[in-house]
């Protein structure tokens, strides 16, 4: 280890760490969007189901490569545009599986007592539905963002990258192994942090589901 | 708790179909007035249409032609969800919101409603004891941390929360074991004394809808009305053979349960205390005709066995032990059911009805609970028929 080259660089670490979260908050932020925006029309057409899952699906199977080389002719290099593109896409698969579990979750004498208590429908999703959902929704964020933190590593190859970055064009291009294991380290510490802050999260926004009867 | 009892519900040539008009309807041209204040019991074989019946009062499924008021107003002239915030509804398997506290599920019509806070907060403390669950133990437990006969009282608590004139209820009772769900029968009924509201309660099961019903709509297939009536009067008289075969061959011994020993003419007994001369109790008992048996009683005029004609012959007083013991005591509050049970298992079929001090008040006699059953019932329009007749 070069902990000289370390100490100088460390500011540049601390700025392509950033720019890792922020590429991984977009991602799983815009993923959630659609992808809840998706599951709400899928369980108003039921026949969406299987051609959205198949798409996204698809999206899913594409090589990170192949999609960047797909998109940055359209976007130009080093596009966080096609980086979030792809990085999105690969999230939608994960996000609206667990959004359909999460709302096909809710009971459905919970979902009746609702309507019968008169609850609005829009009242019905955000203050019964979607907050029952949350566990298995949080639960799909967290391996998203999990997958997500690991995928932005790959947009070095458009020349982005967070600690991808440093990975590949300080480390693996001038034989820098300090530089390598540098970025490694830190995105495996990014996605562990992310992993128990999703932990974390949901214990918090879900006590019900933590305390059981003990009569 | 607020006095704001039930309204008048009423269902007026209410039909509802699925599909075209070549298919048979679920419902058919129900029509049918509830008083306020009463339950009326829909109750009939899967199929009948009493849950589609009930579920039109709060609109949760729409009549195809009719018209159902409340307190003499059309449930369509009110947006759906107005409508419900205004009348109480609970269910089989509660559907209480699990992400919710028992205090939140409560208050849920009520903040739907835009109570503010601090009423909100009064009114479920009111309603927690009301359902006879101490508020500062349970205002902040999960449902899940609750029984299942807690979860079922604190759904009927959200249901009265916004003090609905009307309530609805779908099978409420029929997720819990029988032992239980008796307690919880019991417990609602008094619970009606004191709220007084308008109840619509369906159920698939004839006992539950004679203990429970002021009336019974008695629904058949395709939510035809086979008869409406209260309970007393379809057990004596079913309208239909239809109805005699729901209400079941042994409907004689069901209005043994509605039957009070305190609806009975009681027959005088003949009291004797130890150390009565036999020949004056001899005259005693020739004056009635009825009796065969003195009944020996303590100092407090509680009973202590049968003395029979034999017992009396001769002179001399008559002594502590010359009593046959065993005699059945039931009291005015005991069913017919409970007293006919009891009088069978003894040898001398004559039941003693005793007062709350345990002291002898008359003799009840399994001949006296037979004529009961003869004697003809009221309807609840008014007329009398005899027992048996079919009331069309």
């Amino acid at each position: 280890m070069d902990w000289a080259w370390l100490g100088r660089n460390l500011d540049d670490l601390a700025l392509r760490t950033l720019d890792h979260v922020v590429m991984t908050v977009l991602a799983i932020g815009i993923g959630s969007a659609i992808s809840f925006g998706l599951a709400l029309w899928i369980r108003r057409r039921r026949f969406l189901h299987g051609p959205i899952l198949a798409v996204s699906g698809t999206l899913y199977a594409i090589p990170s490569l192949a999609l960047f080389a797909l998109l940055i002719p359209f976007t130009g290099p080093q596009s966080l545009l096609a980086a979030e593109i792809a990085l999105v896409s690969y999230t939608i698969l994960i996000l609206v599986r667990n959004f359909l579990a999460g709302f096909d979750g809710v009971p459905p004498d919970v979902v009746e007592a609702a309507d019968g208590m008169g609850y609005t429908p829009a009242q019905r999703l955000w203050r019964v539905e979607l907050p029952i959902a949350l566990p298995v929704i949080v639960a799909g964020m967290r391996i998203a963002t999990v997958t997500v933190i690991g995928l932005v590593t790959v947009t070095a190859l458009i020349g982005l990258g967070g600690l991808g970055y440093v990975i590949i064009e300080l480390g693996y291009r001038r034989f820098n192994l300090t530089a390598t294991i540098a970025g490694t380290i830190g995105a495996i510490l990014l996605a562990v942090l992310a992993d128990r802050g999703f932990v974390l999260l949901q214990r918090v926004l879900t006590p019900w589901a933590a305390r059981r009867r003990t009569a | 708790m607020q006095d704001a009892s039930g309204a008048v519900v009423a269902f007026e040539h209410v039909t509802k179909r699925y599909g075209g008009p070549d298919v048979a309807p679920a419902v058919t041209d129900l029509s049918l007035v509830i008083p306020a204040g009463e339950i009326c019991v829909l109750v009939g074989p899967s199929g009948c249409g009493k849950t589609t019946s009930m579920k039109m009062v709060n609109r949760l499924i729409e009549p195809t032609s009719g018209r159902i008021t409340i307190g003499g107003e059309d449930v369509m002239s009110l947006p759906a969800v107005e409508l419900r915030r205004r009348i109480g509804y609970v269910i089989q398997q509660v559907g209480l919101f699990p992400h919710l506290t028992v205090g939140d599920n409560a208050a849920v019509v009520p903040r739907l409603l835009r109570w503010k806070a601090a009423r909100v907060s009064e009114r479920v403390d009111e309603l927690l004891e009301l359902i006879g669950l101490e508020p500062g133990q349970y205002r902040s437990r999960y449902p899940s941390e609750l029984s299942g006969g807690e979860r079922q009282r604190v759904g009927v608590a959200r249901a009265l929360a916004a003090d609905p004139p009307v309530m609805l209820m779908d099978e409420p009772f029929g997720a819990v074991d029988p032992i239980r769900r008796d307690r919880l029968q019991n417990e609602f009924l008094r619970l009606q004394e004191k709220v007084r509201k308008t109840i619509i309660f369906v159920t698939h099961d004839v006992d539950e809808a004679i203990k429970m019903g002021d009336r019974i709509a008695i629904l058949q297939r395709g939510g035809v009305l086979a008869q409406y009536d209260t309970p007393a009067a379809t057990l004596a008289n079913p309208a239909s053979e239809f109805v005699e075969r729901f209400v079941g061959a042994d409907r004689g011994l069901k209005r043994l349960s509605l039957g009070r020993v305190g609806d009975l003419e009681l027959i005088e007994a003949v009291p004797v205390r130890a150390g009565e001369d036999r020949a004056e109790v001899r005259r005693r008992l020739a004056r009635t005709e009825e009796l065969d048996y003195a009944l020996l009683v303590d100092d407090h005029d509680r009973p202590l066995g049968w003395i029979d004609r034999a017992d009396l012959a001769g002179d001399g007083p008559i002594k502590a032990d010359a009593a046959t013991p065993g005699a059945p005591t039931v009291e005015r509050a005991t069913t017919l059911r409970d007293a006919l049970s009891a009088l069978l298992g003894s040898s001398v079929q004559l039941g003693v009805v005793v007062d709350d001090d345990e002291r002898v008040i008359g003799l009840v006699s399994v001949d006296a609970i037979g004529e009961a059953l003869r004697a003809p019932v009221a309807s609840a329009d008014g007329t009398e028929h005899p027992v048996g007749e079919t009331v069309a």
